[in-house]
């Protein structure tokens, strides 16, 4: 959910749209916003399956401390979405454990 | 409950919490309970707990979960957290990957 | 290998502060920050500071990293941004990892101005996304405009938790409760007041038993705790939310100093470098300044971090002594003010009965965030009138003073102890301009008229939410705890650079409602709810 309008910031800066792919679904986000941001904003908040216990996380800290939201990206691994800038064309997949879900 | 302060003392038999299955370090999904069993085995410090379950050593390294499992060794044993030694810091302060650690750059 | 005079490490408020002061006499100084942009936390605080003027007071926190940051740059300060210093080695040796590479840098002397990491509580289903810090909710609303849920409740009722409440109502969520296991609100009453006056309910002593949701949070189950912190069974409460945002405090990030070998201390505030005033550890030439030292508010760590500058100055030869004692006489004298007040170091933990007048503190401010008509008569700031005249709930003492700098008809006054309680002088007489409604940081402050028209009252509140509304615009008046009183007329709204984005909402409602009536919430929008 995106704010359009503020009483303090205003309206937020313009930037890009653009689109990538999480999980092979295209998706449209801003440049350079984290990547994190972008899922939100489109509504995905599950960002991992963890490695013992399958259990779903997300964003938790947003500052690139606690590494609960990272996702594979663009084939990499542990990737911390939440401070990661959001490029057109970015493959992002959910991580299961340390992967990506075999296809 | 008095202070336990050496592994000589008897902690009293394990008792199991209703809670013991919520998630502590959440990286590398370690318990309540498996972080309270290892107390009542005998591991008193942060630096014992994170080397025999791995709780604090996952991607964050400890930092959400380092000052909960402090809190838990102060609980078991009846003493204060400034009691339970803190961890020792070490660089990397941040996860890097290796590849990087090892990269030393040329203005070096 | 590069070297430095001066290597400060974190650009938030007290490394950029630290670096300014350095920078200003000369020194060869670099600051390394891991984010992507500095300043650290000072441009998620779009709340006006408290203080005064020599702290920057009534300016919201995001304009003061502005000024911060162009004062560094015409210093010539070099910032090297995405550098996250690995390592703090024996002969103020670090290691910085930018890009893909570990670059080695020596500094004569630094400054360690990392801040704090948040705390967190474990609960369970604390594991769910849903479930986040107050500082990440800060990060996703005021930096990147997204809002982090639609039904908020937030746990913690210090000033974070109460700051980061107000914020989200105004990105334009609901905040379902406001929680803490305490049985007293932790932060300043007059931001508890802001957040009551909307209609947040405030449940102290209570905490969450567990969060509800199997793929995210769905609802969260609340219990009332008794006094040694145990959940009485029976008082469980369902809320339906999708966001449960976590304010339990700061724990100082002092790795890298307890890495470089400066002795330590674990104290209740966190595991903490012994420092001396100026903020020199136990080894010489490294520096301590800000929320690594001890977590306090940040027009402190401002503070701290000029001293530390200077202080490294003096290390390296660039001021004397001398120079040095008579430079950091002033910033520890606007230090030492802003520590003082209920909520100085030495009254953590304490309750405090009587404020420093011997008025007795509001009890349902400290249960639940408001006070109560039968108790607001009885503070300094609180008068009736005849005519239009401020009336100032301002019920602690705080270290805070702007009220009484902007009044130009001096009718606020607190004197030169800056905690005191605003009282109203009754000789003056008030002009109505409304810059101290809009310049109060606890949004504390109305301007009351009990004869604005025979039968009716007018009442000037600040108001910072969108839709603005207009005048003639009808709604509901609303008294401390956020519940109706009756309806009322917007009769002008009042939008000026000098109240700095609060806007100043006059509406009538009958006489008898003018001492209880603080807030109005419109018939046609309701801006938290969606």
């Amino acid at each position: 959910m995106r704010i359009k309008e503020h009483p303090i910031l205003g309206k937020p800066p313009e930037k890009r749209t653009i689109e990538f792919t999480c999980d092979g679904k295209i998706i449209t986000g801003l440049e350079g916003e984290p990547i994190a941001m972008a899922l939100e904003a489109a509504g995905i908040l599950i960002h991992r399956y963890t490695k013992k216990h399958h259990q779903p996380r997300g964003v938790f800290c947003a500052i690139g401390r606690c590494t609960d939201c990272v996702m594979v990206v663009n084939g990499q691994p542990n990737v911390r979405t939440c401070i990661t800038p959001l490029e057109a064309g970015m493959k992002v997949q959910t991580q299961y454990g340390v992967s990506a879900k075999d296809r | 409950m008095g202070k336990i302060k050496d592994r000589l003392t008897s902690m009293g038999e394990f008792v199991p919490q209703p809670d013991d299955d919520m998630i502590i370090c959440r990286c590398e999904e370690i318990s309540k309970g498996e972080i309270r069993q290892a107390i009542h085995d005998g591991m008193f410090t942060l630096t014992e707990i994170r080397r025999f379950l791995r709780a604090g050593m996952g991607l964050c390294q400890g930092q959400t979960c380092t000052r909960l499992v402090k809190g838990m060794i102060a609980r078991e044993l009846g003493i204060s957290p400034l009691e339970v030694e803190s961890t020792a810091a070490r660089a990397p302060m941040r996860p890097i990957k290796m590849i990087v650690l090892g990269n030393e750059g040329k203005e070096s | 290998m590069k070297r430095y005079d001066l290597i400060i490490i974190g650009a938030g408020p007290a490394g950029l502060s630290a670096a300014i002061e350095a920078a200003k006499r000369g020194i060869k100084v670099i600051v390394f920050d891991e984010n992507a942009k500095p300043g650290g936390q000072l441009f998620k605080q779009i709340h006006k500071f408290f203080g005064s003027k020599e702290h920057k007071a009534k300016i919201r926190g995001f304009k003061i990293g502005e000024e911060l940051l162009q004062e560094a740059n015409h210093y010539g300060v070099e910032v090297v941004l995405k550098a996250i210093v690995a390592g703090l080695y024996l002969d103020k040796e670090i290691t910085v990892q930018i890009g893909d590479e570990i670059l080695h840098y020596k500094g004569d002397a630094i400054i360690v101005a990392t801040g704090a990491s948040e705390n967190m509580v474990p609960f369970a289903g604390w594991t769910l996304p849903g479930v986040i810090g107050a500082g990440a909710a800060q990060t996703m609303m005021n930096l990147h405009s997204i809002k982090p849920g639609n039904r908020v409740l937030m746990l913690g009722s210090g000033n974070v938790g109460l700051v980061v409440s107000f914020q989200l109502m105004q990105a334009g969520c609901e905040v379902v409760a406001l929680v803490d296991a305490a049985p007293r609100v932790g932060g300043y009453g007059v931001h508890a007041s802001k957040v009551a006056r909307c209609g947040v309910p405030f449940y102290l002593s209570h905490t969450i038993i567990k969060a509800e949701g199997e793929e995210f949070v769905t609802g969260v189950t609340l219990g009332e705790v008794d006094s040694s912190w145990q959940i009485i069974p029976g008082t469980e409460k369902h809320l339906a939310v999708d966001t449960i945002c976590l304010a339990v405090g700061l724990s100082p990030m002092s790795q890298l100093l307890s890495m470089a070998g400066c002795q330590m201390q674990d104290t209740p505030g966190g595991f903490l470098p012994v420092c001396a005033e100026s903020g020199e550890t136990s080894i010489p030439g490294i520096f301590a300044a800000g929320d690594v030292s001890g977590i306090e508010e940040a027009s402190s760590a401002m503070i701290e971090g000029r001293i530390a500058g200077l202080a490294a100055a003096e290390y390296l030869g660039f001021i004397t002594g001398e120079e040095l004692e008579g430079l950091s006489r002033e910033l520890e004298k606007a230090l030492q003010c802003l520590r003082e007040g209920m909520f100085a170091p030495e009254n953590k933990g304490r309750t405090i009965a009587k404020t420093d007048e011997g008025i007795e503190v509001s009890h349902t401010l400290l249960k639940k965030g408001y006070v109560d008509q039968s108790e607001i008569l009885r503070f300094p700031g609180v008068r009736k009138a005849s005519g239009i005249h401020p009336v100032i709930e301002c019920t602690q003492n705080i270290p805070c003073n702007p009220c009484q700098d902007v009044c130009l008809k001096k009718c606020i006054k607190i004197g030169e102890k800056m905690t005191a309680l605003p009282a109203i002088d009754p000789e003056r007489e008030c002009s109505g301009c409304g810059l101290c409604v809009a310049s109060c940081p606890g949004q504390a402050i109305f301007l009351v008229n009990e004869e604005y028209e025979p039968g009716l009252a007018s009442i000037t509140i600040p108001y910072e939410f969108i839709p603005l509304p207009v005048a003639g615009d009808k709604g509901k008046a609303l008294d401390r705890k956020g519940e109706e009183v009756c309806l009322a007329e917007v009769t002008t709204v009042r939008t000026a650079q000098a109240f700095d984005q609060t806007n100043l909402l006059t509406i009538q409602v009958p006489a008898d409602a003018a001492m209880k009536v603080r807030f109005f919430r419109s018939l046609e929008a309701e801006p938290w709810v969606k």
